[in-house]
């Protein structure tokens, strides 16, 4: 396999230059969560030469470092299991919109991916010598693997690096921002970049290209994911050319912490301590309320994420919310020693917090934590653009309309793995990249560009200000009226930005880089935006209130494509399979 | 009030001088999201992961001692903040951080 050696050592920068420097590789690999290093690693087994970037530092940013714990896959080592019960799960937990294909590869290779981190040390807890698995909401049985109770995304991510590190064809590239794909002849060529450090353009000829990026949460004000997760990939791809499904449907966590004010932990934490001591969901008045929404939780945790924002939202609107405009999550009636055996060290980090729950409750609300939706994609990762493939929660349709509790992981790791694969393999029947300089002209232009900063726009308020629009009318609720008021808003924010980012290229110019990632979020904000007005029925994660039925006519993929300087969104039904599943 | 160290050159830098609100139990990551906000975003930092305390990106000095800005407590009274010394300096709070087998070798 051929590819120019890149130099390895870092060297002085001489930022706006009229020739951009430019790089060849195999693969590029865009983004370095999970499914973006085990992208790398198995692109690299397959005889590619890659080269990993990430807006920022190598495997510290994206989603998988904050996964705190459950990761779904039928090993069956304490209970018996089978991968086609976790995918009827997966099917259901999607209420129909599950695409097969894909939904059937994540089920399938799960248990193969968790076993390869297993030989490569990362410590899945294990009892008697079998992989422990919990039981989680939305699985018929215990399926969810851990490593501890608030670390297993931070191990995974730790492992992958150190299986990375040994391998000598992967180049790894922090503080390299991807700006626009390269396409010539239809076909992805590679992508121009800018150099965070320096601010300098930087040419990316890649045989094969992955993206993998992450979601949209940055799009919410209270999320629970890292800052760098603006739907970057899905931006992307749809300037490419490629189609985005099932962009309507953000998943929201329930139960994101929201006060009394907390530091130094995932806003998601109280997730595993639901797992281990169930804890009790209360309105404002100290009542249980769930049951009023057709879950009663009897001291378990059972309640899907979709029914239990339903619930939150409802008791809020209702007057019932607690002082924060949430519910109270007690762990009041456990022992102090079960809390202590539940939380371990976690107990004096509330404690440094002010936070004692043996004494009071903490307020908990829904907070965006993942997104279904994404770039259209075949079961091998690839997109239908040539030379473009995605991985993890870049790829839409796995789950459906609601992602069931531990898929995410999985579906990094299976989908990282199988789109190293197809990369790798398309890279081999290759001679040489094909990247055009011509076919880069326009992004270059675009890195270059140099302009002062507006007094009138600040980029950092203005992504303050589309984290509002989307969190208080296109959150889990919506109606048409609300819908379109973002969309105006969006607009506007987007005639505000401008054609040119500002500043000189100057080294860590945030104002320049949140001009790309505005330029990003509101074509996605778009997305979304448009999708869900479309949509006139409730199902998952979308819900319209002013159409509260989930319909069958609606049994139905919309995608969104990017032509002739406009959004176009159409519709396709599911496939018969999920949707007889599902029912 | 935040006393911040601004440039891209150890020995040509300046000090600017912040007001920030003040709430209970706030970080100084919070305190300077808020600044970028409401007053300067032109100033450079690094973060990630905003309050979790797994990315380790936002390190930085504060009055001399070394932490991470997510867990730091922001206090009602002037706190000094400065890129960490022992790191090479890119710009304002920015330092390089990640090891070299990680950086893009730009040239």
């Amino acid at each position: 396999m051929t590819a120019e050696p890149m130099s390895a050592e870092p060297m002085s920068a001489e930022p706006m230059s009229a020739e951009p420097m430019s790089v060849a590789t195999d693969v590029l690999v865009v983004g370095s969560g999970a499914a973006g290093m085990y992208a790398a690693i198995e692109a690299a087994r397959g005889g590619a030469h890659v080269l990993l970037a990430d807006r920022s530092l190598i495997g510290r940013g994206g989603a998988t470092i904050m996964a705190q714990m459950t990761v779904a896959a039928a090993l069956g080592e304490e209970t018996p299991d089978d991968w086609q019960h976790h995918y009827a799960d997966t099917i259901a937990a999607g209420r129909g919109l599950c695409d097969e294909q894909l939904a059937r590869l994540l089920c399938q290779q799960g248990p193969e991916c968790i076993r390869e981190l297993d030989q490569w040390g990362v410590g899945w807890a294990r009892k008697n010598g079998h992989i422990t698995a919990t039981m989680a909401p939305g699985h018929d049985r215990p399926r969810c693997v851990y490593v501890d109770f608030i670390n297993t995304g931070p191990a995974v991510s730790k492992t992958l690096r150190t299986v990375m590190a040994r391998n000598q064809t992967i180049r790894k590239a922090g503080d390299l921002c991807i700006v626009d794909l390269v396409a010539g002849d239809g076909e992805i060529t590679g992508a121009v970049a800018y150099h965070l450090g320096t601010g300098a353009p930087v040419t990316i000829a890649a045989k094969a290209t992955i993206l993998a990026t992450g979601g949209l949460t940055r799009l919410y004000r209270r999320n629970s994911a890292s800052t760098n997760m603006g739907g970057d990939g899905y931006a992307l791809a749809l300037r490419a050319g490629a189609s985005l499904i099932d962009m309507e449907f953000v998943q929201f966590f329930p139960i994101g912490h929201l006060a009394p004010r907390l530091i130094g932990m995932d806003p998601i934490m109280w997730d595993p301590f639901r797992y281990k001591l169930g804890g009790q969901l209360l309105n404002g008045r100290m009542e249980e309320f769930t049951s009023r929404y057709g879950s009663d939780e009897d001291g378990k945790y059972v309640l899907t994420r979709d029914l239990a924002t339903y619930a939150i939202f409802k008791e809020v609107e209702a007057g019932r919310g607690s002082p924060h405009g949430g519910a109270y999550l007690s762990f009041e009636h456990c022992t102090p020693a079960s809390l202590r055996e539940a939380f371990g060290p976690v107990i004096d980090r509330l404690a440094a917090n002010g936070i004692d729950l043996t004494r009071m409750p903490v307020e908990v609300a829904p907070i965006a934590h993942y997104h279904m939706g994404g770039v259209k994609a075949d079961a091998s990762m690839s997109t239908e653009v040539p030379g473009l493939y995605v991985a993890g929660e870049v790829v839409g349709g796995a789950n459906g309309a609601n992602r069931l509790s531990g898929n995410a992981i999985t579906e990094a790791l299976v989908f990282g793995r199988r789109a190293g694969r197809g990369a790798a393999e398309r890279a081999k029947r290759m001679a040489l990249p094909r990247l055009r300089a011509q076919d880069a002209r326009a992004a270059i232009d675009l890195v270059c560009a140099t302009g002062d900063a507006r007094k009138s726009f600040n980029t950092a308020a203005a992504v303050a200000q589309l984290q509002s629009v989307m969190t208080d009318d296109v959150g889990p609720f919506r109606t048409a009226t609300g819908l379109q008021r973002a969309f105006a808003e969006i607009r506007m924010l987007a005639s505000g930005l401008g054609e040119r980012p500002p500043g000189h290229g100057a080294s860590f110019d945030l104002e320049r880089l949140e001009w790309f990632d505005l330029r990003n979020m509101l074509a996605v904000a778009r997305a979304v935006v448009e999708s869900a007005l479309n949509r006139a029925e409730s199902r998952g994660a979308h819900q319209r209130e002013d159409f509260p039925k989930m319909l069958p006519q609606w049994q139905v993929h919309q995608s969104v494509r990017w032509r002739d300087g406009e959004l176009r969104v159409s519709g396709a039904p599911a496939a018969a399979a999920a949707a007889a599943l599902a029912s | 009030m935040l006393k911040i160290w601004r440039g891209s050159e150890r020995d040509a830098g300046r000090w600017e001088h912040y007001e920030v609100p003040f709430e209970p139990g706030q970080s100084v990551l919070d305190g300077l999201r808020w600044l970028r906000i409401n007053k300067d975003p032109s100033l450079a930092m690094r973060f990630s992961c905003i309050n979790a305390n797994a990315c380790k990106e936002c390190m930085m000095q504060v009055d001399g001692e070394t932490v991470y800005a997510c867990t730091a407590r922001l206090e009602p009274r002037e706190m000094t903040l400065t890129p960490l010394p022992n790191k090479k300096l890119v710009r304002d709070l920015v330092t390089e951080v990640a090891p070299p087998s990680e950086r893009f070798a730009i040239k």
